[in-house]
């Protein structure tokens, strides 16, 4: 195995779990999250792994129910609660921040690093906002949870980062309650309050879903200006290929609980090596181009995450599932293989093959 | 905030205005409909000609509705002089009417009755909203767990099972029986402990009705909450579980909670009838039994009021504090 | 007299099963609690200890008399009230002419001089009636009881339209036509009572009444102090000529009362004034007052309505000896008024009187010791005059059940062989008149009477059943009712049921509209006949004459089921006050 840390991508293929402690800042080794149910368990998470450095930003991207909010929430510590309700998530693996590894690690451990080593951002900043206290009161809450200071210094911090976040008259909008806030003002509050402690990870989970369009823009560029700035790694959660492509270092595709390609944002965009890509890309509105035809976005719906087919997981909904020869896309899984230097994809379709494909059937078409 | 509080307060009071308009519209257009001289009402065994037009002349019963209206409540703040025969009652105000059956004015015979059942009605809400809120939370938390499914087994009895039913049974036991508490009552100005110890079992009796109730809801409320995104919000800041239950939690669980406690405060006064006959507590639920009893009218318009009033002003409280845990609603 | 009756709200009556359960095994398995204090698990001094006998006689003074009730006086006024057990109380703070004698049952109904030297001094034609007052007598104040504090206080009675409510017999007998306006109206004073000196009080009657004694012994007789009359509101707290005086009175709630310093007990030989202090509790719950007067916690039911169905289930068979069976002077009824067909008809009347089962009706009524004996005429046992073996329609024959061929046969006579609908009313807050009226409808129904019950609001018997056309209207062909004598003659019993003039639009009692000049006569044969054993002769002939009329069909002579505390002395049920124990004879130990 090469000497990893030592390559340019900030995306490596992770040690084996049970290996010694990586040099990574973050490293998910063979990570699983289970929910058993009444119905069977449902494997959100199944075999995932990746690593981050500093400074970088890691974009994960999939359909709803692929598993990537999971993974965020496992990093956090917070998948117990699921929505699947009576009985606690399974999660097995190792997830390596800074050297510790959190699945192993003291509840009250964990706790403490929410928040302050790493943070998170969340879709709907309406719902993530707690509607019976004020901007500033959930700042300073987060503040000074982690920091021994008293609420003056705490409201005056929690000012700072409303200023910072591009909030204007932080000082009489720190008093103000969420639902006085427009849905672009309550992000940024959101972030505001995720910064307040400089964490060094911060997820951000579909953070423009819930606004305008124009609103959207906007916050990429803050979080790509924040990070800048405090140099925090990143993961970005989305299911929107463009909110990644300005935004990311490097992208994981994830489908059924699993990745299915990961590599450096250019190599993804550019030369994607599994068909699922090509459909998120095809799906993908762009202003740049004039499209005369429209690829389809990726038709049918994603695994049920309780009986995930056999063989390829992406087989029932892959419109090239009979190239390979014989029955391999229904009864084998494909395994995650290096198919560039740093570029990974899971799929059965032979080079030669999916090389022609993109050439001349889909890229023309993106 | 002060605009919401003038706006409700004076809504308020319209709905007392208007609860008095429609009670003494009732009371007094009834009689009138059914064709029963409510005169008939106040005399006794003797239908004695000159008692009757006595009645009439004394309570105005042959002046029009408007007239009788107006002199009700010119009475409420400036009193009224009962007068026939020559003989003359004064009624002091506030005066809420006379009964000519016990000789009284209304007005002290609420006070008088009130802080029985407003102690009544107050402690039994500590109680349950302790208990309630305790077991809701405890089994919101522990879902699934023994503890969940014997409380709320134990919920459902209570909310199940009727007041007279548990309040004789409790009485025979704990009092007949056992002799732990008395089974009188005992007015709060002569001995706090006896009337503490008369106290207790219609509070219990009381709570474990209500507090039955307030625990399914603040179970199924807590629930909800727990799946909040603001609670994962809350996590993820690295707040403590016990602080994210208590603060973030919590605090949105009450609305509900406090909803239901306006209405129920109010509502009680329907329940106080059944407690206070049950333990013999000489509180407005009994006074009003015994006026209906008799077609006192005047103590059941008085008691009919002060109930309509209670409910008014408990909603008040409620929204007042509603919008002080909801700031939401403030705008509204 | 009015009847509070014996039956308690039906949805109280279910739980109490359960009660009664709880109580017998309370009673049982409570062996921790201390046994003296005379708590119910005293032994009682025996069952029916207190009938036309004395329980537990004592002179013992003081201690604190416990009174428990559900149902407050109307009025404590003297002139007001008119309820028998208020009555009974009222004479703890007044005092009368006259009063019924301390002794028990049938004795009760002979007078002694109370306020007065004797009894009175009648005149030849019976027309004047002069008492001397005692020396010594005082109001609570001290001050001396005048003859004219009496004359004012029995004025009071003209007053209608300020003190409504209370038995009018004397004004009746004095101002037959209503001349005298009252005391507020007309300072001047009703010229047919006199008072020559302070000392003597003169009666001067229109027309001679040989009960005219009887109504001066009423509390509706008793003095009133001009200077001390509130007026309508005296009853709240009334100055005493008694033996105890008013200390706290909160109406519906609580009565308290303690001896009045004032009262000298060598000027009254009635009232034996044994407890320091005298306390009545109101409630609301009529079970929960059994369960206190049975655990010990009072002593005497103040309404005296008798045990309900569950305390007697638990008194029978725990504290047998603590409960005594009294009459009441009571007649449980059914009446037919004759302005709703067919029961214009006598035969279709007497049909119904011989199809009803008089034993499921006793059943009903709560049985031999609950509800009394099978009614056989219209007399009770407390009137003189009355013979319980009297029974016309053999009501009582065949152990009360029904004569179905004699009833066919009425049918046949009054034209409705093949029956007739009708409709009972009964009042609906009285569960035992509501289960009597469907044991009667059971009954009729097998010869053919087709009855719908209809239940009334109990509270305007005067507005609905006391007004004829209401019913004439709503058919009300049987009306379940019962009378108990206001004082103990035919006509204090009989007379508002059965005289003419007391057919009245509204607040009627002649419920059967009896229009019949010989019962009339017979009435003003009574009023003037001053001779004891005449008099009761034709109580007898007036009796028989409504019977044979068959406007009444009798349910039952009651009797009821009462409490007596361990703890209390000098108890005996007094025919004065409807079998009620003597209050003004009580003590406790």
């Amino acid at each position: 195995m090469t000497d990893l840390s030592k390559t340019d991508a900030a995306v490596a293929e992770p040690a084996a779990a049970g290996s010694p402690a990586p040099s990574a800042f973050l490293e998910v080794r063979d990570l699983k999250i289970h929910f058993p149910t009444d119905d069977g368990v449902v494997k959100s998470v199944d075999g995932l792994s990746f690593q981050l450095e500093k400074g970088k930003t890691l974009g994960i991207v999939g359909e709803s129910g692929s598993g990537k909010s999971v993974t965020s929430l496992g990093i956090m510590g917070l998948h117990t609660v699921g929505q699947y309700g009576r009985q606690k998530a399974k999660i097995s693996g190792e997830i390596w921040l800074e050297g510790k590894e959190l699945l192993t690690a003291d509840a009250n451990e964990v706790r403490r690093l929410r928040g302050r080593e790493m943070a998170m951002i969340f879709q709907d900043p309406l719902s993530a906002l707690h509607p019976y206290f004020t901007i500033g009161k959930q700042i300073i809450e987060a503040y000074r949870i982690h920091h021994d200071v008293d609420k003056k210094v705490a409201r005056k911090r929690a000012i700072e980062m409303l200023d910072r976040v591009g909030i204007p008259q932080p000082n009489q909008r720190v008093d103000s309650y969420p639902h006085e806030f427009s849905g672009g003002m309550r992000q940024r509050a959101m972030i505001a309050m995720s910064l307040v402690n400089n964490p060094e990870l911060l997820i951000a989970d579909e953070p423009t879903t819930a606004l305008d369009v124009t609103v959207q823009a906007q916050i990429l560029d803050l979080i790509r200006d924040l990070q800048k700035e405090f140099g925090s790694a990143v993961i970005v959660i989305t299911h929107d290929l463009g909110v990644v492509a300005e935004l990311a270092d490097d992208i994981l595709v994830m489908y059924g609980g699993r990745c299915v390609e990961r590599g450096t944002a250019d190599k993804v965009f550019y030369e994607p090596k599994h068909p699922y890509t090509w459909g998120l890309l095809g799906s993908m509105p762009r202003i740049d181009r004039e499209r005369t035809e429209r690829l389809n976005p990726v038709k049918g719906s994603p695994p049920s995450l309780i009986n995930i087919p056999d063989g390829c997981a992406f087989n029932p909904r892959c419109p090239y599932a009979d190239i390979p020869k014989g029955d391999i896309t229904r009864t084998e899984r494909p395994e995650l293989r290096e198919v560039q230097s740093g570029h990974y994809s899971a799929c059965h379709l032979p080079r030669e093959d999916r090389e022609r494909l993109w050439n001349e059937e889909i890229a023309p078409k993106l | 905030m002060l605009t919401y509080l003038i706006r409700r307060l004076f809504a308020a009071a319209v709905m007392l205005v208007v609860i008095v308009l429609v009670v003494f519209s009732i009371f007094f257009l009834i009689p009138k409909w059914t064709g029963v001289d409510p005169a008939t009402m106040y005399v006794g065994k003797a239908s004695d000609a000159a008692a009757l037009e006595g009645i009439r002349q004394k309570l105005g019963l042959d002046d029009p509705i408007l007239v009788q209206l107006f002199e009700f409540f010119k009475a409420i703040f400036v009193g009224r002089d009962y007068t026939s025969a020559g003989s003359t009652t004064r009624c002091d105000a506030p005066c809420f009417g006379y009964s000519f059956k016990t000789e009284q004015a209304i007005w002290p015979v609420l006070t008088d009755r009130f802080p029985v059942t407003f102690g009544l009605a107050i402690g039994a809400a500590v109680i349950w909203l302790i208990i309630g809120l305790t077991a809701g939370v405890l089994s919101a938390l522990r879902r699934g767990s023994i503890w969940d499914r014997a409380s709320m087994t134990v919920a459902l009895a209570g909310v199940s099972l009727p007041i007279y039913f548990t309040g004789l049974i409790s009485l025979a036991i704990f009092s007949y029986g056992l002799g732990w508490v008395s089974n009188e009552y005992t007015p709060i100005e002569e001995s706090f402990p006896d009337w503490f110890s008369g106290m207790i079992l219609p509070w219990v009796t009381l709570a474990f009705l209500f507090g039955a109730m307030y625990a399914r809801l603040t179970r199924a409320t807590m629930l909800e909450v727990m799946g909040e995104d603001y609670i994962r919000t809350a996590r993820a800041k690295g707040v403590r579980e016990m602080v994210v239950i208590r603060k973030h939690a919590m605090r949105s669980t009450m609305t509900p909670i406090i909803t239901l406690l306006g209405v129920d405060l109010g509502m009680l006064m329907g329940n106080a009838i059944l407690t206070e006959t049950t333990f013999s507590l000489p509180g407005l639920g009994q006074a009003v039994l015994k006026a209906i009893g008799e077609r006192d009218l005047p103590v059941i318009l008085g008691v009919t009021l002060i109930t309509a009033t209670a409910v008014v002003v408990a909603n008040l409280v409620v929204d007042i504090l509603y919008s002080v845990i909801d700031p939401r609603v403030r705008l509204a | 007299m009015r009847s509070l009756g014996t039956s308690r709200r039906r949805s109280a009556a279910a739980s109490a099963v359960v009660v009664a359960a709880l109580l017998t095994t309370a009673a049982c398995g409570g062996g921790d609690s201390d046994n003296g204090d005379g708590d119910g698990g005293g032994k009682g001094t025996g069952f029916n200890a207190a009938v036309d006998k004395v329980a537990n006689p004592s002179d013992k003074k003081g201690g604190t008399l416990k009174f428990i009730g559900v149902q407050d006086a109307d009025s404590w006024d003297t002139t007001r009230g008119y309820y028998g057990f208020a009555w009974n109380f009222m004479r703890y703070y007044s005092r009368q002419l006259v009063t019924p004698a301390a002794v028990p049952g049938e004795g009760g109904l002979e007078l002694k001089p109370d306020l007065a030297k004797s009894t009175a001094k009648v005149s030849e034609d019976g027309k004047t009636y002069t008492y001397e007052l005692k020396d010594g007598i005082t109001w609570q104040d001290g001050k001396p009881i005048t003859a004219q504090d009496i004359k004012y206080g029995i004025e009071r009675q003209w007053a209608q339209d300020v003190l409504s409510g209370g038995p009018v017999h004397v004004k009746n007998t004095l101002d037959p036509e209503g001349k005298y306006k009252g005391p507020y109206k007309d300072p001047g004073g009703l010229d047919a009572i006199q008072t020559p000196d302070d000392k003597t009080i003169v009666f001067k009657l229109p027309k001679a009444n040989s009960d005219f004694e009887q109504m001066l012994s009423m509390t509706s007789s008793s003095p009133v102090p001009k200077a001390k009359d509130t007026k309508s509101k005296y009853g709240l707290s009334p100055f005493s000529s008694g033996p105890y005086k008013f200390k706290e009175y909160s109406p519906n709630k609580k009565l308290v009362l303690v001896r009045n310093e004032n009262w000298k007990r060598s000027t009254d030989t009635v009232r034996k004034a044994l407890p320091g202090k005298i306390t009545v509790t109101l409630i609301s719950n009529p079970d929960e007052l059994d369960k206190r007067l049975i655990s010990g916690d009072y002593d005497v039911d103040l309404n005296a309505t008798g045990l309900s169905p569950a305390g007697r289930a638990s008194a029978l068979k725990e504290h047998k000896g603590n409960v005594d069976n009294p009459e009441t002077g009571f007649i449980r009824y059914a009446a037919f008024p004759q302005s709703v067909k067919p029961f214009d008809d006598i035969h279709c009347r007497k049909a119904a009187i011989y199809g009803s089962d008089h034993k499921s009706i006793q059943t009903a009524r709560g049985g031999p010791m609950g509800g009394g004996d099978i009614g056989t005429n219209m007399l009770p046992p407390v009137v003189p005059g009355s013979d319980t073996s009297y029974d016309p329609y053999g009501l009582a024959k065949n152990d009360g059940a029904a004569n179905v061929e004699k009833a066919k046969e009425e049918l046949k006579k009054c034209g409705k062989p093949n029956g007739f609908k009708t409709t009972i009313a009964v009042r609906n807050n009285k569960d035992v008149e509501v289960d009597t009226a469907e044991a009667m409808q059971a009954s009729l129904k097998k010869v053919g009477i087709e009855a719908q019950i209809d239940e009334y609001d109990g509270a305007q018997i005067a507005g609905i059943v006391g007004n004829p056309k209401v019913v004439k209207k709503k058919n009300y062909g049987i009306i379940v009712m019962g009378w108990g004598p206001d004082f103990n003659s035919v006509q204090g019993y009989g007379k508002p049921l059965w005289h003419s003039v007391n057919i009245l639009p509204n607040g009627n009692n002649n419920f059967s509209e009896i229009d019949e000049p010989k019962i009339d006569k017979a009435f003003e044969k009574f009023e003037a006949e001053l001779d004891e054993d005449k008099a009761a002769e034709i109580a007898s002939s007036i009796n028989k004459q409504v019977m044979e009329g068959a406007y009444y069909l009798p349910f039952t002579f009651e009797k009821m089921l009462t409490w007596r505390s361990s703890r209390l002395t000098n108890a005996y049920s007094t025919y004065a006050y409807s079998g009620q124990y003597d209050y003004a004879s009580l003590g406790v130990k």
